[in-house]
């Protein structure tokens, strides 16, 4: 039997199983990005903060100790691998949640997530323009109502294609879930290549899908995009694009990456 | 009534002293036009006078009220205007929600009362027909008129203006200066920074002229055009005649 009958046959037999470890991928990616999310706007919100000198004395104290902790977070999980955080947190933390696997993935792909966009949160906040931020507080709004009226919404506006890019990469990223077993597209796969023994089949079946999967989400993202900066203004163009998809995410952020030297300095 | 006083203010930054000793009264009513070279301490003067700089030592009372030990700075702020070289508009709201948005968060106004206020000074500026425009997309004369139209929404006491119309190309500086002549003429206490010349010898109360981080002229407009009394001043002066 040839290549494209083998992949047909798997196909055929097996397409429930894939369907199922779709669906699984596609969960741990869509609730990991969208908690991710939430806590890199948190936690890069608050980073972004600069305190005048109308701050009390207490804030400007709380304000140190949660930069120091916040810093710490986004290096151990920026710097480690995350099939290592997902072995290290799942087992270490077993015995005392007692967590399924699956709870521990979603956990794990949000807080790899949130280290991520709290960076891309915080850049995306010291793009905007200073004249504005102080137009709000000439104008009397407090160092909250500017964040949340003025400074979000434009920072996500501003970020929303790296925003994006993290949806796409933690869809590739979650296959090294399977080293907890939970069964996502890269775990059914490798069991399906070791019943059927047809390896190069498998392998290309799962990579179709990825490649579907990350095509869809990318032209998806980039309506939104459309939607969201409204009004057919020029901006920056989307790395959402999918001829413009990033291999990984360490190799596309850890090199020249100017949040990471900015955090040093400051 | 004394506005605004300002007793022997310093303010630094690092090594540079950037005012040295200033003493500066507003009576109300009064429209003060704040001249000087590039980098004698007038924008910096005026941002202390809204707390956007904190000087290093010395009195600033405004409205009676101590503000440097003020407990509020924003509530206080809300009674000050500040118009901007760069406009300063927020770019994710429209012109209309520019103008709102501050008065319901910060003066806790209703949506129609925010709107009705809004309607009403865009009118004034002649912004009208624009309320629901982008404000990326109008020209930087319109963007000034929508910035003092935010301004003035928040009745404040005071409007500060920083070289209203210095990013202006030159056809649309009249529209910003008559917007600003027509709130003289309506009594709005203003302190304004500018180059233009013609609008401090026509509109202002008083001139102050700084250089070099203190005031070194404080008269009427014609006194000051006419007759200069110091050297600075005259060749500050023959500065703006040679151009
Ligand atoms: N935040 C700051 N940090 C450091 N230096 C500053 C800061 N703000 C102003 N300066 C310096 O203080 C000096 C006075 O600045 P200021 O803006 O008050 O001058 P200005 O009279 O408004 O000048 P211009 O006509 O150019 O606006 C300048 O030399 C400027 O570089
Ligand atoms: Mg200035």
């Amino acid at each position: 039997m040839g290549f494209w009958q083998n992949v047909l046959k798997i196909v055929q037999d097996y397409w429930p199983n894939l369907l199922m470890a779709c669906r699984t991928t596609l969960l741990v990616s869509l609730l990991g990005t969208a908690c991710g999310f939430l806590i890199g706007l948190l936690i890069g919100g608050l980073r972004a903060i600069r305190l005048d000198f109308t701050a009390s004395k207490a804030s400007r104290i709380l304000k140190r100790i949660f930069d120091a902790f916040a810093g710490l977070y986004i290096t151990i999980f920026r710097g480690t691998p995350m099939m290592v955080q997902a072995v290290f947190i799942y087992y270490a933390l077993l015995n005392i949640i007692h967590w399924s696997n699956i709870q521990a993935a979603v956990f794990v792909i949000s807080v790899n997530t949130g280290a991520y966009m709290a960076e891309i949160i915080r850049s995306g906040i010291q793009a905007v323009d200073n004249g504005q931020i102080e137009a709000a507080r000439s104008l009397g709004m407090s160092n909250a109502q500017t964040l949340k009226e003025v400074v979000l919404p434009q920072a996500i506006r501003n970020a929303f294609p790296a925003i994006g890019n993290e949806l796409i990469v933690n869809i590739k990223d979650s296959s090294v879930l399977m080293i907890i077993s939970i069964s996502e597209l890269m775990f059914s796969a490798r069991s399906i290549a070791g019943t059927t023994f047809r390896f190069t089949e498998v392998y290309f079946i799962e990579a179709c899908i990825y490649l579907f999967l990350t095509s869809v989400a990318a032209l998806l993202l980039n309506w939104v995009e459309k939607r969201v900066n409204g009004s057919g203004l020029s901006l920056p163009q989307s790395d959402t694009d999918p001829t413009n998809m990033k291999l990984s995410r360490t190799a596309e952020q850890k090199g020249g990456n100017r949040d990471y030297d900015a955090r040093q300095h400051s | 009534m004394t506005l605004v006083s300002i007793r022997d203010i310093h303010k630094r930054f690092g090594s540079l002293e950037v005012l040295k000793g200033v003493d500066f009264d507003v009576q109300e009513g009064e429209v003060v036009c704040l001249l000087g070279r590039s980098g004698s301490g007038k924008s910096t003067l005026l941002r202390c006078i809204n707390l956007l700089e904190k000087p290093d030592s010395g009195e600033i009372r405004v409205f009676g009220e101590d503000i440097l030990n003020t407990k509020d700075v924003n509530a206080y702020r809300a009674k000050v205007g500040m118009c901007f070289q760069q406009f300063n508009l927020f770019s994710n709201m429209n012109v209309l929600h520019n103008c709102t948005v501050p008065q319901q968060r910060v003066l806790k106004r209703s949506r129609a009362e925010a709107e009705e206020k809004a309607r009403y000074y865009l009118q004034k500026v002649g912004m009208q027909d624009f309320l629901q425009a982008d404000v990326r997309m109008i020209s930087g004369g319109q963007k000034q008129r929508v910035a003092i139209a935010r301004a003035l929404c928040m009745d404040p006491k005071l409007m500060l203006f920083d070289e209203p119309t210095s990013a202006l190309d030159p056809e649309m500086v009249g529209e910003v200066l008559n917007v600003m002549k027509q709130l003289a003429e309506d009594g709005l206490t203003m302190v304004v920074v500018t180059h233009e010349m013609g609008f401090a010898r026509n509109v202002a109360d008083r001139i102050v002229f700084m250089d070099d981080g203190v005031i070194v002229e404080d008269c009427p407009p014609s006194e000051f055009f006419e007759n200069p009394t110091k050297e600075v001043t005259r060749q500050f002066l023959r500065h703006y005649l040679e151009n």
